[in-house]
């Protein structure tokens, strides 16, 4: 009864498993691979802010969005507005026939800076709008659809559709956002050449930081009662609204903090790949982000990133050799991890490595005895921890850990 | 708290609603007071639930007017109604499977409820006391660190009356609270809102006419929409319009 009282922010196995993760990104990736390998690295993990932003809003929220693309792309257009305003100083710009506006802009015959693009000067402003523009869009779309109580299926086509429509948007006002191929040849931050090896590294470094910041967000929704009202919701809404909660609030701030979320990592994406363009912000990107959302294990936040670092790594290795297999490979991959690990890597890694890691990770409080686990683990088909396991463990264990397990199952067999 | 005889807890007074021309509650009209548990019963399809939901604002009323210790619930929305004082446990038992007891306690104590609220939420002494005490009352005092989804039927049941018995509502509502149970829970059931009736009104929908004699006050009987007999349960059971729709069958 003592140990409810402190309602772990961070229990053992989740601080265990954030210093895995930073020691591997923080310290192993940088020693072993190149800079390009590197950079290659960090565009990978900023899909992983998106997927990170999808494991609260559908893993725990139930609130399924195929338009995340949308935030993405949003934060990382903000970042290459200023990117793109500060390469197109009148000295480097000095052929186009207007000097000192971007080149998209002159080779569609305009010749002012639209004023849209005026606070786009200030990187203060640039990057409070990388954030504000995508979440500002987030919640408009939220309230309307949250309050009129659409969600479910609906709510995953609507935003299936907006990010359809952004796409066709910025694609047909070329003149104002570079068109199809997007905002290109961005050069320096503050003067600071965004393109060299040096800069690559900082960055990434950077990146990191930005996502364990995000991390450490998830990880205070998860432990925290909000993250219990989001699970709580998506089992029994009725049974939450009818407990005096305004179940379409919960939705709109998760939906708004996935955004924001999201926003982060279209921008870096945008500092270390050097352009935005359509092609991050439609319909196929938004799918790819829920597939490494859902690979890595919906109700995991450490899973976002392995899932995303694990398919942008297959399909980089895979495209280079058969390109044309790669979307056929993608689409089995997600029906392959929905049909046989509803909840990705991490219900794995609960099932087949947790029981047989060393006492110190589980910590005294937690005795599991692997040879039981093995026994029962075969036989139960959904990917739950094996019953006796888990009333066992409840007794000793402070409540933090049972729902986190029993988040990563379904059904239990009783 | 005084009580007068016409210091009514909920007024219900020409209800209507209409589904697409059907009238599921029609003209309804009745009375709860203060500390009172009142059973409604009715054959299938009579409206007793789409009573409850009129009540508790999941169905909007056509006409007619629902008054809640003076306050108005028809325009109200859901959780107004719930902050006023009504709690409401659905027909088929509605609890979070993936939480434990606790959670599922700790998520219905009336603190914390805005989204800022929620993320302020700290798990203090009271919370505990509150949850531990709730518990108890509802027999669940072992089970607090159990997953809800494993708990038996009967004690799901439990688990959603204790739900609400920590909102502290004025007026709680049932809709079937003892289908699924063993006798022995349907007498343990029985006490139990004998028991939580104090400085609260029950209204509660129930087909087992044993369980509705143990605990019913008065007896409103529904049928195709309205009130077709009310009183104690001896004068309900004795009137003949009631035998030849309900009990007679
Ligand atoms: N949302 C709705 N739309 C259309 N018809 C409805 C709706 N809700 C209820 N009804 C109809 O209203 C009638 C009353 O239903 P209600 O559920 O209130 O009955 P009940 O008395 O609770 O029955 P039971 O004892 O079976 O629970 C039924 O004929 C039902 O089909
Ligand atoms: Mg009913």
């Amino acid at each position: 009864m003592q140990e409810r009282a402190k309602a772990l922010f961070m229990p053992r196995q989740d601080l265990i498993g954030f210093a895995v993760l930073a020691l591997i990104l923080i310290v192993i990736l940088p020693l072993i691979l190149d800079v390009f390998r590197l950079n290659l690295v960090g565009k990978y993990l900023t899909y992983s802010f998106v997927a990170l932003g999808l494991v609260l809003c559908w893993g725990y929220g139930g609130i399924l969005s195929l338009g995340q693309g949308l935030f993405f792309g949003l934060g990382g257009y903000c970042m290459a507005m200023f990117l793109k305003l500060e390469a197109s100083d009148p000295v480097s710009t000095k052929i186009q026939s207007t000097p000192g506006i971007p080149d998209f802009m002159d080779w569609n015959q305009i010749t002012a800076i639209p004023w849209w693009w005026q606070p786009f000067n200030s990187l203060t402003l640039s990057l409070i709008a990388v954030v504000l523009v995508p979440t500002l869009f987030a919640f408009i779309i939220s309230v309307a659809m949250f309050k009129r109580r659409v969600g479910g299926v609906y709510f995953a086509i609507i935003t299936q559709a907006l990010a359809a429509i952004l796409t066709i948007l910025i694609i047909g006002q070329q003149g104002y956002t570079g068109g199809v191929n997007g905002i290109t040849d961005l050069r320096t931050l503050l003067g600071w050449d965004i393109r060299s090896d040096n800069a690559k590294l900082v960055l990434y470094f950077v990146n990191c930081i930005l996502l364990f910041g995000c991390l450490l967000i998830a990880q205070f929704i998860r432990k925290n009662k909000l993250g219990r009202i989001l699970v709580a919701m998506r089992d029994r809404e009725e049974r939450v609204r009818f407990s005096g909660y305004d179940v379409a609030n919960f939705k709109i701030f998760v939906f708004c903090l996935a955004a924001a979320i999201s926003s982060v990592g279209g921008a870096m994406f945008t500092l270390q790949v050097g352009f935005m363009s359509p092609s991050f912000v439609g319909i196929v990107p938004s799918i790819e982000m829920v597939i490494f959302c859902a690979v890595g294990g919906r109700l995991s936040i450490l899973g976002a990133v392995y899932g995303s670092l694990l398919v942008n790594w297959a399909k980089t290795s895979f495209s280079e050799s058969f390109p044309e297999l790669w979307l056929f490979a993608m689409g089995a991959l997600f029906i392959g991890v929905v049909m046989a690990f509803p909840n990705g890597l991490a219900s794995l890694f609960l099932r087949y490595i947790e029981p047989y890691l060393p006492a110190w990770y589980h910590g005294k409080a937690k005795p599991v005895q692997p040879a039981e686990v093995v026994e029962k683990a075969p036989l139960t088909s959904t990917d739950t921890q094996p019953e006796t396991a888990t009333s066992k463990s409840t007794e000793k264990q402070s409540d933090e850990t049972v729902p986190v397990n029993s988040l990563e199952g379904g059904v239990y067999v009783d | 708290m005084s009580i007068k005889a016409n210091d009514f807890v909920l007024e219900v007074e020409g209800l209507t609603v209409s589904f697409d021309g059907f009238k599921a509650v029609n003209d309804l009209s009745f009375y709860v007071n203060e500390g009172e548990i009142r059973v409604i019963i009715g054959p299938n399809g009579a409206g007793k639930t789409t009573v409850l939901d009129l009540i508790c604002g999941r169905t909007q009323a056509t006409t007619g007017s629902i008054k809640f210790r003076g306050k108005e619930l028809t325009r109200m929305k859901e959780h107004e109604i719930v902050h006023t004082g009504v709690g409401r446990k659905f027909q088929n038992p509605s609890i979070y499977d993936d939480l434990t007891v606790f959670e599922n306690l700790e998520i219905s104590y009336p603190r914390g409820r805005s989204v800022f609220g929620a993320l302020a939420f700290k798990r203090d002494k009271e919370v505990i006391r509150e949850v531990e005490a709730t518990a108890e009352t509802i027999f669940l005092k072992d089970d607090l660190d159990k997953q809800a989804g494993l708990l038996s039927h009967g004690q799901k049941q439990w688990l959603e009356i204790g739900m609400l018995l920590i909102q502290k509502p004025d007026l709680l509502m049932l809709d079937e609270p003892v289908a699924g149970m063993s006798v022995a829970e349907r007498k343990k059931t029985a006490d139990l809102l004998n028991r939580i009736t104090e400085g609260r009104s029950v209204l509660v929908v129930e087909h087992d006419m044993q369980f509705v004699e143990d605990i019913a006050h008065r007896v409103t009987v529904m049928h195709q929409g309205k009130v077709l007999s009310e009183g104690s349960m001896t004068r309900v059971k004795n009137d003949p319009k009631v035998i030849e729709v309900y009990l007679g069958h």
